[in-house]
């Protein structure tokens, strides 16, 4: 099958959250319970169980003087020198996903269209993806037990339908396909942003050579990732794992000759 | 074109989760090394005809394997569900991995164990304690690796030398349990084994931490400074005592305990500083940003 994912332009997202809606109308998912955060205009606060799209309120304070005009994409808010971002963050659906090759039950696995799942009815709740994943998108649900993330719509994937949240976003701020088309789509659009002057904007997961081999789920981004609390180079953690065996295996070995030492090197 | 604005930097929230792992998994920690270091030193006991000891060290062996499933079942967000933890064999899963060297390592244990306890009736009671020793070295050393093997910062950047620290660790605890409950005149090679383990974790835990650069300040403050502070104080205490436990049946005994404590307190330890390191952003991203302008 085709490599299906996301790519989502932040640069005309308006922060209206119907995503955010549709995906637990959709997934039926229980109410994300943060509260009222005082956060911008977001009180979902991150990706989590019960939080599949998230969308993120990003105020930057900048000197009013230093505001021109050119720089008004919509989204910006510029009277009073503060600059409003806003994104709809997701799961990633990595190439290498940390979280499926740490999952030791195998509830986690690679669908036909090359997104990332969670089996419901496998997972034993042992916790292992919600540290493994770069983003913080895993995490357990505490009256349930186990762990839940976005699914990339798999059930409708299957019926030939878009995800819910793509579907609803009114922008097309988020955009679902075939992943290599979505790239050359994401590409001229950072031509004509780079032409416009928004020189910060920026590809994020898009680059196959990357520490995560690429993300399913890509962004354009009007600035560092840091800015939208996402990780500068993200970086699977089984990258390291071989080593990390290795030094087991040497730690194994150290501890079975001082074990004998123990016993064979000195008076009983 | 203009200059873009001044922008923040550093990420305002924590970039990823913190574990959602419970109480059970540091003492795990404790359980699992102490029972792989027993049974190792178990099973070289009977090789050099030191019974007393190879059948303390058994038994306590046994208490470790009985008690590591128990504590890891109850961890679980669906404990009914424990037994899909041998659903696959997994490499890149060290969960996986130690799952399986746990059940094997529990049913040696446990036959080695009955062999002792019925006068050697189990077929193979012997293979069954080599088995066991050998399956415990992997045993205590897995765990340094589940955790390595996450994005955690202080976790994953301390993974070649945190496997060294827990071995370390499990062979203080096994040493300072076996140095409690063995005839002084059998124990031996537990007073060396708690004294030296002792030593060494203590000496290893400083060198990674000290070896984490920006990161280490996960070790330096809040509960992982406090537990790691005081388990090196009774680590070092157990061990002073530990010199002189060959002569006092209270020596071994406080010896024992001191150094049981201090192995428990440095799992804890490393287990809290992993969550203050996830709940850092910028343990997360200053790594990264460095490896980006390298």
């Amino acid at each position: 099958m085709t490599r299906m994912g996301f790519f989502t332009d932040t640069s005309v997202c308006i922060g209206c959250k119907a995503c955010e809606v549709a995906c637990k109308e959709w997934n039926q998912i229980p109410a994300s319970d943060h509260g009222f955060t005082g956060d911008s205009y977001d009180n979902t606060f991150d990706l989590g169980a019960n939080t599949w799209r998230h969308v993120a309120f990003v105020e930057q304070r900048t000197s009013a003087e230093r505001v021109p005009a050119e720089w008004g994409l919509q989204t910006y808010q510029e009277g009073d020198g503060m600059r409003w971002l806003m994104a709809s963050d997701v799961c990633k659906h990595c190439t290498e996903a940390a979280c499926l090759e740490v999952c030791p039950t195998g509830a986690l696995f690679r669908t036909e269209f090359d997104t990332v799942v969670v089996q419901e009815d496998i997972c034993n709740g042992c916790g292992y993806c919600v540290p493994a994943c770069p983003f913080g998108v895993l995490d357990q649900r505490k009256d349930d037990g186990r762990v839940w993330k976005c699914t990339l719509c798999y059930d409708r994937l299957k019926d030939g339908k878009e995800p819910a949240c793509a579907q609803a976003c009114p922008t097309d701020s988020i955009q679902f396909g075939e992943l290599e088309v979505l790239h050359v789509r994401a590409g001229e659009r950072l031509e004509k942003l780079h032409a416009a002057g928004h020189e910060s904007a920026r590809l994020y997961g898009e680059d196959q050579d990357d520490g995560v081999g690429g993300f399913g789920a890509f962004f354009l981004l009007l600035d560092e990732p840091e800015v939208y609390n996402l990780p500068p180079d993200p970086k699977t953690t089984t990258r390291d794992l071989p080593e990390t065996w290795r030094a087991a295996l040497a730690a194994s070995a150290a501890l079975g000759l001082g074990l004998a030492a123990a016993v064979f090197g000195g008076r009983r | 074109m203009s200059a873009r604005p001044a922008t923040q930097t550093a990420p305002s929230k924590p970039v990823i989760k913190e574990p959602v792992w419970t109480w059970e998994i540091p003492f795990y920690f404790y359980a699992g090394g102490l029972a792989g270091a027993a049974a190792g030193l178990s099973r070289l006991a009977e090789a050099s005809g030191n019974d007393v000891l190879a059948r303390r060290a058994s038994g306590v062996a046994l208490a470790g394997a009985v008690a590591s499933p128990a504590l890891l079942v109850s961890d679980l967000g669906k404990p009914s569900r424990f037994l899909h933890m041998l659903r696959l064999f997994k490499v890149t899963s060290p969960m996986s991995v130690g799952s399986w060297v746990l059940a094997a390592f529990g049913s040696a244990t446990g036959l080695g164990w009955l062999d002792h306890a019925t006068g050697g009736r189990v077929p193979a009671g012997r293979a069954a304690r080599t088995a066991a020793g050998v399956l415990g070295l992997p045993l205590a050393s897995y765990t340094a690796v589940l955790v390595a093997n996450t994005a955690v910062p202080a976790w994953h950047e301390s993974r070649r030398i945190l496997p060294f620290v827990f071995v370390s660790g499990a062979a203080a605890s096994a040493g300072a349990a076996l140095t409690a409950v063995t005839p002084a005149p059998y124990a031996g090679p537990a007073r060396r084994l708690a004294v030296a383990g002792a030593i060494v974790e203590v000496a290893l835990s400083a060198r990674m931490e000290s070896g984490l650069g920006e990161l280490s300040d996960a070790y330096a403050t809040g509960d992982a400074h406090r537990l790691g502070t005081a388990a090196k104080a009774l680590l070092v205490g157990g061990a002073a005592v530990g010199l002189g436990a060959a002569r006092s049946r209270g020596a071994a005994a406080a010896a024992g305990a001191l150094i049981t404590a201090g192995a428990v307190l440095a799992r804890w330890s490393v287990f809290r500083a992993g969550f203050t390191s996830a709940a850092d952003p910028r343990h997360t991203v200053a790594p990264q940003r460095a490896r980006l302008s390298s």
